[in-house]
C-alpha cells in the first residue's frame, strides 16, 4: 500500500497478534540494553572517564614538560621516557605526528593520565588492548586507568590528523 | 480511460500518465528527478573508483596508493558517496514522493532548477578542489575536524550543496501542501510519502546544523574568524554528519516499503505501527550524533547515556518495528499470490530474479545483521571505547549506508529507468547478477572491517604494519577481495544504467516495460508467521552480539 493512501480509519485498525508480539519483545530488548548501560555506568569497571577540563594548549604543554623534566628516566629515539609514582598526575601530549612522553607504569596500580592535543584532533588508541579516546585541542581528558597486564603498549593515532597520520605513535610500558 | 490520451495531448498538458502504475507524471517533476538521478549515478561512479583504490590500499599486501593519494581519495570517496550520491538520489526521491505519488504538480519548478544548480555548483567546487588542490589543504575527510584547515572552496562547496538540498526539502513540503490545497490528493498521504516526509523533516534540521557548522568554518578558513572551538565544532558537525545518515536510513526504509509493494505487491501489516515507527525516527534519531562523542572529553556521562541509551533506543525500537513490518509486507504479498505453504515458501518462491527484489532483500538483510546490529553495539557508551575510530566504524556504515541504503537505491533504480526515463534495460543478465555481486562483496568487506576494528586496527590510516594483530593479513585480503567484488557490482550498475539511458529501447506513449515486473497489489491481509520467526531470530542474534561485546569490554584495563 506504499503508493496508495491508506483507509481513512487506519488508526483504528487492529494490530495483528504476531506484530504485537514482535513489538513487545523489541521494547523489552531496548529496555534491557538501556538498563545494562546504566548499571554498568554504576558498577562496571570500564567506563569512559568523565573528568575533563578546558585548557589552553600552551598551558597543557608547559605542565607536561614540567612533568617530563621532573620524572624523566631515559630517552628512546629522542622521546623522553618518564617514570613517576602513581599518586602523581601523568601527562601524554599529542601533536603532529607523535605522542610523548613514553610512560612507565606499574601493573595493577591506578594512575591519572592527562591527555590532550596541542594542535589538531588526535585519536588516543592503546594497542593491543584496544582502548580508544579522543584527544581534542583545548580540552584535557583525565583517564583514571589501571593497567591489568604487563608489556609494551603502542599508542596509535586513530583520528586522521594530516598526511603523516599513519606515522604517529607513542608508547606505554607496564612493568 | 486516461491511457488513451495521445502523446500530443500529453505534451500540451506537460504531463503523461504512467502506463504501469496509472500515476500522473508531470514534466517538470520528471525532469528534476532525471537530472538529480543522473548526478547521483555520476557521483557514485567517482566514489566507486575511489572505493576500489582504497580497498586495495587497505589490503596492505597490495598497497596500491601512496600515502598522500590515499588520504586524497579517502576524502573524495567520503564526499561523493556519503554526500553527493545519496543526497542527489534523495532529492529525486523527495520530488517523486511529493508530486507523482500524490498525482500532483511540482510547485515553482524554477526554484527546483535553481536548487539543482546550487547543488551542481557545490559538487563541482568540492570535487575540483579535492582533485586539484594541495593535498595538505584538501585531504580533511568528510568530517573536516577543526582545527584541521581545508581550502575555503571546500567549505564553500559543502555549503552551496547543502543550501540546494535544503531548497528541495522546502519544495517537498510545499508540494505536499499544494497537492492537498488543489485537491489532487486528499486524506492521509501514502506510506511512502509519509516516510519520505519523515526523512525531509530530519533533513531540515540536519542541513541547518550543516550550515551552523560550515559557515563559521568557511569564514575561519578565510581568516575572518580567529578561533573555533574544536569540541563545539565536533558537536555541531555531528548534528549534521550523523542525522545525514538518518535521512538515508529513513529514505531507505520508505523505499523498502515501496519496493515490497512494487516487487511482490506487499502491504504493511499495520499502517498505524509503521507510521508510528517513522514518527519515532523523527523525534529521537538525531541523538545518533552523540555516538561520535562517547569518548570525547567535553561531554559528561549523563549527557552521553541520556542520548545514547534512553533516547536512541526509542529510535532503535522504530528500526526493530520496521525489521518486522517490512518482511511481513513481503510475506503478505507473496501469500496473496498463493505461496501459502508452511513458514517460508513465500520467501523461497520470492522473485529472486527480479533485480529490484534481490537488491531490496539483500539490502534489508545486510542492513539488519551487519549495519544495524554493529551500530547498536557501537552506540553503547562503554563499548564505544573499544570501537571508536577503529576500522569497525567504516565496517558498520558500509553495512548501513553502502550495502543498505545504496543497494536499496539501486533496487529502486531498476524501476526508475523504465518508468521515469522510459527506457528498456539493455541486459537482463547484468541487471540480475548486479545486486548479488554488490551485496556479497560488501558483506565480505564489512565483516572483515568489523573484525579488524575489534582487533584494534585504526580507520583512515594508510599503513598499520606496526600493529601485531592476529590474522591481520588474511582479514585485509578479504577487505580487498570484498572491495573488488562490490566494485564489480557497482560498475555494472553504473555502466548498465548509463548505457541504457543512451541506447536502451525507448518506450512510447502507453508502452509498458517488460522488465522488471510490477506485481499486482495485494488486497487482503494474510498470516505473517514466517516473518515472526525471522524477526525473533534477529532479536536473538542482536542480544547475543551485544552480550559478546560486553564480555570483550570486561577484559580490558579498568578505566573511569
Amino acid at each position: 500500500m506504499a503508493l496508495q493512501k491508506p483507509q481513512e480509519n487506519y488508526w483504528e485498525e487492529k494490530v495483528e497478534t504476531s506484530e504485537k508480539l514482535a513489538v513487545t519483545i523489541a521494547v523489552f530488548i531496548c529496555a534491557f540494553m538501556f538498563s545494562v548501560m546504566v548499571i554498568w555506568a554504576i558498577v562496571g569497571k570500564q567506563n569512559p572517564p568523565q573528568e575533563a577540563y578546558k585548557i589552553r594548549p600552551s598551558t597543557f604543554l608547559e605542565r607536561a614538560i614540567a612533568f617530563i623534566e621532573k620524572y624523566k628516566v631515559g630517552e628512546e629515539n629522542g622521546i623522553p621516557i618518564v617514570e613517576a609514582p602513581p599518586n602523581v598526575d601523568q601527562y601524554i601530549v599529542g601533536r603532529m605526528f607523535q605522542w610523548f612522553p613514553i610512560l612507565v607504569l606499574k601493573k595493577d596500580q591506578t594512575y591519572r593520565i592527562r591527555i590532550s592535543s596541542i594542535d589538531v584532533n588526535h585519536g588516543f588508541s592503546i594497542q593491543p588492548v584496544n582502548m580508544n579516546f579522543q584527544a581534542v585541542p583545548g580540552y584535557e581528558y583525565v583517564l583514571t586507568i589501571k593497567p591489568t597486564e604487563r608489556g609494551e603498549f603502542t599508542i596509535v593515532c586513530n583520528e586522521f590528523c594530516g598526511i603523516g597520520h599513519h606515522l604517529m605513535r607513542g608508547k606505554i610500558i607496564v612493568k | 480511460m486516461t491511457e488513451t490520451k495521445s502523446i500530443t495531448q500529453e505534451l500540451m498538458e506537460g504531463e503523461r500518465i504512467c502506463p504501469v502504475t496509472g500515476l500522473k507524471v508531470q514534466r517538470d517533476a520528471e525532469n528534476l528527478i532525471k537530472i538529480n538521478a543522473v548526478m547521483a549515478v555520476v557521483s557514485l561512479l567517482i566514489g566507486g573508483i575511489a572505493a576500489l583504490l582504497l580497498a586495495l590500499t587497505r589490503w596492505e599486501a597490495v598497497h596500491i596508493l601512496p600515502a598522500d593519494l590515499y588520504y586524497r581519495f579517502l576524502t573524495i570517496h567520503g564526499m561523493n558517496m556519503l554526500v553527493f550520491w545519496i543526497v542527489f538520489f534523495e532529492c529525486a526521491g523527495l520530488i517523486f514522493a511529493s508530486t507523482i505519488v500524490l498525482n500532483a504538480r511540482q510547485v515553482s519548478p524554477k526554484s527546483g532548477y535553481l536548487a539543482f544548480l546550487l547543488m551542481l555548483l557545490g559538487w563541482l567546487t568540492v570535487n575540483y578542489i579535492i582533485f586539484t588542490g594541495n593535498v595538505g589543504e584538501v585531504a580533511v575527510m568528510f568530517t573536516a575536524y577543526v582545527p584541521l584547515k581545508a581550502h575555503p572552496l571546500f567549505y564553500l562547496g559543502y555549503i552551496l550543496f547543502a543550501v540546494g538540498a535544503l531548497i528541495f526539502c522546502i519544495l517537498f513540503f510545499l508540494n505536499v501542501y499544494n497537492a492537498k490545497r488543489e485537491g489532487s490528493h486528499s486524506g492521509p498521504v501514502p506510506l511512502f510519502t509519509y516516510g519520505i516526509a519523515a526523512a525531509a523533516v530530519i533533513a531540515v534540521f540536519t542541513l541547518i546544523h550543516g550550515a551552523l557548522a560550515f559557515v563559521p568554518v568557511f569564514l575561519w578558513s578565510l581568516g575572518m574568524i580567529e578561533n573555533i572551538d574544536a569540541s563545539v565544532y565536533r558537536l555541531i558537525f555531528w548534528g549534521f554528519g550523523h542525522p545525514a545518515q538518518q535521512i538515508n536510513l529513513t529514505a531507505m526504509v520508505s523505499i523498502w516499503y515501496l519496493l515490497s509493494y512494487l516487487t511482490v505487491g506487499g502491504i504493511t501489516p499495520s499502517e498505524k505501527v509503521s507510521r508510528t515507527a517513522f514518527l519515532l525516527y523523527v523525534l529521537f534519531i538525531n541523538a545518533g550524533s552523540a555516538h561520535h562523542l562517547l569518548v570525547d572529553p567535553a561531554f559528561g556521562t549523563p549527557w552521553k547515556i541520556f542520548n545514547t541509551s534512553y533516547v536512541i533506543y526509542l529510535a532503535v525500537l522504530a528500526s526493530l518495528i520496521h525489521c518486522f513490518a517490512i518482511p511481513a509486507s513481503i510475506e503478505i504479498g507473496q501469500r496473496n499470490k498463493g505461496y501459502n505453504k508452511g513458514l517460508f515458501t513465500w520467501l523461497i518462491k520470492a522473485p529472486w530474479g527480479n533485480p529490484a527484489f534481490a537488491a531490496f532483500f539483500i539490502s534489508l538483510a545486510i542492513f539488519g545483521f551487519i549495519g544495524g546490529a554493529s551500530g547498536v553495539i557501537m552506540g553503547i557508551e562503554q563499548i564505544n571505547m573499544r570501537l571508536h575510530n577503529t576500522l569497525a566504524v567504516p565496517g558498520h556504515f558500509h553495512g548501513t549506508v553502502a550495502a543498505g541504503t545504496s543497494l536499496a537505491f539501486m533496487g529502486l533504480t531498476y524501476y526508475v529507468v523504465p518508468l521515469i526515463f522510459r527506457r528498456e534495460w539493455l541486459s537482463k543478465f547484468f541487471a540480475v547478477i548486479q545486486p548479488y555481486l554488490f551485496g556479497i562483496g560488501l558483506t565480505i568487506m564489512a565483516i572483515s572491517m568489523n573484525t579488524l576494528g575489534r582487533l584494534g586496527v585504526p580507520r583512515r590510516t594508510w599503513e598499520t604494519g606496526f600493529l601485531n594483530v592476529p590474522n591481520k593479513e588474511i582479514l585485509e585480503m578479504f577487505v580487498g577481495i570484498g572491495g573488488i567484488i562490490a566494485f564489480t557490482g557497482l560498475i555494472i550498475f553504473v555502466l548498465h544504467t548509463v548505457l541504457t539511458l543512451i541506447f536502451g529501447k525507448k518506450l512510447q506513449g502507453s508502452d509498458k516495460p517488460t522488465f522488471p515486473q510490477v506485481a499486482e497489489p495485494s488486497t487482503s491481509k494474510a498470516p505473517i508467521s514466517g516473518t515472526l520467526v525471522l524477526a525473533l531470530t534477529f532479536f536473538v542474534y542482536l542480544v547475543v552480539m551485544v552480550s559478546i561485546n560486553w564480555y570483550w569490554l570486561s577484559r580490558v584495563w579498568e578505566v573511569r
